[in-house]
């Protein structure tokens, strides 16, 4: 690698390199045992080695939360931020060095509540990045306080008589913002779905937004309880322009076919809350990419000063 | 008593014919024009102000800017302009009053004499059709403004402007301000060649038509003037003037944010602050930069330290309520070693406070206002100049540190206009491209050099250097870490880079005697008017000089010897501190002046202040009055 300019290159160049799983695995990960969060670090992995990214051209960007501590149990470069300001990080990331593989981390409080402000904004920003909202309906680091996607009547430790007010629907809100370009639900607990999910998100050139329902036993052990044990209770969202995942078929009785560049579906579709979608409810790769809007050429330092030269001229007296 | 009205006009003039005009030589003149908003005083005033830098004035330009956007016409409070200070060498402040005012209506005027702006005895050239305006409350407003005006002793003197430009525009509005520059051409003689290459450089986007009609309104108001007045100004003018460049300091600062080599400004709309962004809005891209509005404050220092992550340090541009909302980004790009520039240009707080006005109140909280300790670089630039070179040094030095580097300007500084030498830009100013090495084996992310804390930055693409950083505590492998030894540690390793960046740092050199009665300390945007005053003093005789402060985190070494050599030190600050004998008030708990506190602190000396909170940049005079009371023992 030499000269300014072959960092704008850096990821497609040749490497004769090969990843395996291996490679990408960091310290031993430190959620409870069952956890869902180690379901989803497994499939992450295994994504980052089918894509064969390069550790140090990728990144992973997080909050604060459980969830957030993702990056530290990887091997690639790793930015463990604050409390719901993730994106802001990860845009900023992106805005400087397009060419770095960016990954985001969040968990509901993180993204749904202190973050909400900068999830809607990125969503129509739309930089290329894949955004994981790691869903377990509850705080989880501070000890099981109401989240907004805590169902509603659900008891927590601020909320003890049930939480008062019915659950944000982020997939709905995710839907409503203009520039949406790929919204997709999947569960931690239905590993080929969540892989697939993952690799058509990496796939997609714009913002993908994917939840992943995830399970937090020790707080909240009974919300996915029933759906984990009983896969009658959940709908695949199917398509040939969806997630495509074989593997899975014989398991799930319930399979709606919804063509993803249906928007309006999509919109019935993750409005209704009474039943649980996995699948891709929205993809729409025509929307330009703010950091590609927004590149420029780039300047020497030696054109910089004459391009300065110019300006002091109209400043000149 | 009623003031009088001098009407004067072709065949009523006051004996005044080309030639025989009085001539006011003086080294130092203040100019006011001061009109409704939109009527172009304040561009009239920028034309004047750059033809005299040109022709060797020394000039110091200030709007006057109202609270609202478009206040009603004619309202005391709408009062919107601009005020020219030239001098016969340079001018670094506002000055204290105006000698001289174009006013196009009474009730601006009126607003201007109510804030004291107007010299006793200042000549006033006014707009005079409301004398004799066919509405009764305009004509009982006008002779009201007379009455109160009358007191003050100015010399008012009618001016037909309505009328004249009728002949040239429709709508007199759009016309006045380019007559007035000609009234103050002829006043001032300064050149018409020049004062039109500036009118056509001012419009150079608009068709030629309108570039003429400015022309006609320009030569009818030198004409008028030629007439009519019976008194021109002369301002010595340097024969040597060498290469100039004039701006305000928000364009230096986007300016010196260019020739830093940084790529990113990330922002959100906030006054004073916000006119960085349009100055580089405007030239940004060409340099290859983008200039990010984000959501909000705290988004806009997001993304400005996810960039300088990825190893471009990019800056973000704010003002006080801005400032707040990044606080606890701040902390994270310290506790990450992130390097980060971020400008707050300071305005009247706390909470909204005067959006448009100067105010020093945020240097404790550039400080201090993180929780958790956070050591950080402040600096504050202290003339126009200098807010470009902040930008370059601020890029440097939080690159070389790893760290937050705070720019302190002001709303003084923001819309202050003021020629200065054109820099030389130099490609070492710049950052270089992201350093993609490979990390050598065993290298640490913190590998901090025990002495001085500094370590090097592997940054993403650095094959070898995977690793998470974290706003937890952690070690020099940035693993989070919690145990007592590597928090101490680790607090200790950046702490220490700021007292490495001290050790690296001149004492400040001290304007006047390096020994005597009283010294007085200021930072930022108030050199200019301290210095001014405290030479007014010195040649009064009192043995007072000054000393003035650029970084303030850390503090320039050698203060404590410096301070002792002086029977008295004060700090003078634009913020708040209690009058020792207001009631209840003790030397115990008395709320002081921001940098007082801080030399209190870091010295040990019984630092006092003299602070002001007016809305305004400080009066030398002021400055001077409060030098003669404080002195110890009095004034002889
Ligand atoms: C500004 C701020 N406010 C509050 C917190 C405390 N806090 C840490 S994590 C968290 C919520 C975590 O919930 P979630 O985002 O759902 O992540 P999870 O732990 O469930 O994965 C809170 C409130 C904080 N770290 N920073
Ligand atoms: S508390 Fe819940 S979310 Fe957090 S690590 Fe344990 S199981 Fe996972
Ligand atoms: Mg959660």
């Amino acid at each position: 690698m030499s000269g300014s300019c072959s960092v704008f290159h850096l990821a497609q160049e040749e490497d004769d390199r090969h990843f395996e799983m291996g490679d990408y695995e960091g310290p031993v990960a430190r959620w409870c045992s069952g956890c869902g969060d180690h379901s989803v670090l497994t499939a992450v992995r295994r994504l980052l080695a089918d894509e064969q990214l390069q550790p140090e051209n990728t990144v992973f960007v997080s909050g604060i939360g459980c969830s957030s501590r993702f990056p530290h149990y990887l091997s690639t470069y790793g930015f463990h931020g604050i409390h719901g300001r993730a994106l802001p990080l990860s845009t900023g990331v992106k805005l400087s060095r397009p060419e770095l593989r960016v990954f985001v981390v969040m968990g509901d409080g993180d993204c749904v509540s202190i973050g909400a402000a900068h999830w809607i904004h990125a969503i129509r920003y739309n930089v290329d990045m894949v955004a994981l909202l790691l869903d377990n309906n509850i705080y989880g680091l501070t000890k099981k306080q109401t989240s907004p996607t805590t169902p509603q009547g659900y008891s927590t430790n601020t909320q003890p008589r049930g939480s008062y007010l019915p659950a944000m629907n982020p997939l709905e809100a995710t839907l409503g913002v203009t520039n949406a370009s790929f919204v997709a639900q999947t569960a931690e607990w239905v590993p080929a779905h969540l892989f697939a999910t993952l690799k058509a998100a990496y796939r997609h050139r714009g913002f993908s937004f994917v939840r992943i329902l995830q399970r937090c036993p020790h707080f909240t052990a009974d919300m996915y309880g029933e759906a984990v044990k009983n896969p009658g209770m959940v709908e695949l969202l199917v398509h040939d322009q969806g997630i495509v995942a074989p593997e899975i078929d014989a398991m799930f009785e319930h399979k709606r076919p919804h063509d993803p560049s249906d928007l309006d579906e999509a919109r019935a579709l993750a409005e209704d809350m009474n039943q649980i979608r996995l699948g891709l409810f929205f993809r729409d790769e025509s929307h330009p990419r703010y950091e590609e809007t927004r590149s420029l050429p780039h300047h020497t330092a030696a054109d910089k000063i004459r391009i300065l030269e110019e300006e002091f001229d109209r400043y000149a007296v | 008593m009623a003031m009088k009205l001098q009407t004067v006009g072709p065949g009523k003039s006051p004996g005044a014919a080309a030639g025989s005009a009085r001539v006011h030589r003086t080294r130092d003149h203040s100019v006011e024009i001061v009109s409704d908003s939109g009527e172009g005083a304040q561009k009239c005033g920028q034309i004047f102000g750059a033809v005299s830098a040109k022709m060797g004035n020394g000039v110091w330009t200030v709007e006057i800017i109202p609270a609202e956007v478009e206040p009603p016409p004619r309202s005391i409070a709408g009062a919107s302009g601009i005020r020219i200070r030239l001098g016969d060498g340079p001018v670094t402040n506002w000055g204290d009053e105006t000698d001289l005012v174009m006013a196009f209506n009474e009730q601006v005027l009126l607003g201007r004499h109510r804030l004291n702006a107007l010299a006793p005895g200042a000549t006033i050239l006014l707009e005079d059709q409301w004398a004799t305006h066919p509405d009764d409350a305009v004509r009982a407003q006008w002779d009201a403004a007379m009455e109160e005006l009358g007191e003050a002793g100015y010399r008012i003197i009618g001016v037909p402007m309505e009328e004249i430009c009728l002949t040239q525009v429709e709508n007199a509005r759009k016309g006045k301000n380019m007559f007035a520059l000609g009234l103050l051409t002829w006043i001032f003689e300064r050149d018409v060649d020049r004062v039109k290459e500036q009118i056509a450089h001012t419009f150079r986007t608009k068709p030629q038509k309108v570039v003429d009609k400015n022309f006609a309104l320009l030569e009818l108001g030198v004409q008028w003037a030629g007439e009519n007045l019976d008194f021109r100004v002369e301002v010595p003018t340097a024969t040597e003037v060498g290469d100039l460049v004039v701006m305000n300091g928000n364009e230096a600062i986007a300016l010196g944010a260019v020739a830093s080599g940084m790529e990113l400004a990330a922002m959100y709309p906030i006054t004073p602050a916000t006119s960085v962004s349009h100055h580089l809005g405007e030239v940004f891209e060409r340099f290859g930069g983008i200039v990010h509005q984000a959501e909000d404050e705290i988004a806009a220092a997001g993304v400005a330290i996810g960039a300088s992550y990825a190893g471009k340090c990019a800056f973000t541009i704010t003002s006080g309520p801005g400032l707040a909302l990044k606080t606890e980004f701040l902390g994270l790009a310290v506790m990450t070693e992130t390097p980060l520039v971020l400008v707050d240009v300071q305005r009247g707080g706390p909470s909204t406070g005067l959006p448009t006005k100067v105010e020093q109140s945020d240097l404790l909280a550039a400080l201090f206002g993180q929780p958790g300790d956070a050591p950080k670089i402040v600096l504050a630039p202290a003339t126009i100049e200098e807010c470009f070179h902040a930008m370059i040094t601020a890029r440097r030095l939080a690159e070389i540190f790893r760290t937050v580097v705070i720019v302190l300007s002001d709303a003084n500084l923001a819309t202050g206009v003021a020629p200065f030498p054109r820099p030389e830009a130099r490609e070492a100013w710049q950052a270089g491209p992201p350093d993609q090495s490979a990390v050598p084996e065993q290298g640490r992310p913190y590998d901090w050099d025990p002495r001085t804390g500094l370590s090097d930055r592997f940054i993403p693409g650095r094959p070898g250097g995977m690793h998470t950083v974290t706003g937890l505590a952690h070690d020099e492998r940035s693993k989070v870490a919690y145990d007592s030894a590597s928090n101490q540690r680790a607090s200790e390793m950046r702490s220490r880079k700021l007292a490495a960046f001290q050790s690296t740092l001149l004492p400040p050199e001290i304007n006047g005697a390096d020994s005597g009665d009283l010294l007085i300390v200021g930072w930022g945007s108030t050199r200019g008017a301290i210095e001014e005053a405290v030479e007014r003093c010195r040649g009064e005789g009192l043995a007072v000089s000054s000393l003035h402060l650029t970084f303030l985190s850390p503090l320039e070494p050698g203060l404590t010897e410096i301070f002792k050599r002086f029977r008295k030190v004060m700090t003078v600050e634009i913020n708040y501190s209690d009058r020792a004998d207001a009631p209840f008030v003790t030397s115990e708990n008395r709320r002081r002046g921001q940098l007082s506190w801080l030399l209190r602190a870091t010295t040990l000396v019984d630092v006092d202040c003299w602070t002001r909170v007016l809305g305004e940049p400080l009066r030398p005079s002021a400055i001077a009055r409060a030098i003669r009371e404080n002195l110890p023992g009095g004034a002889p």
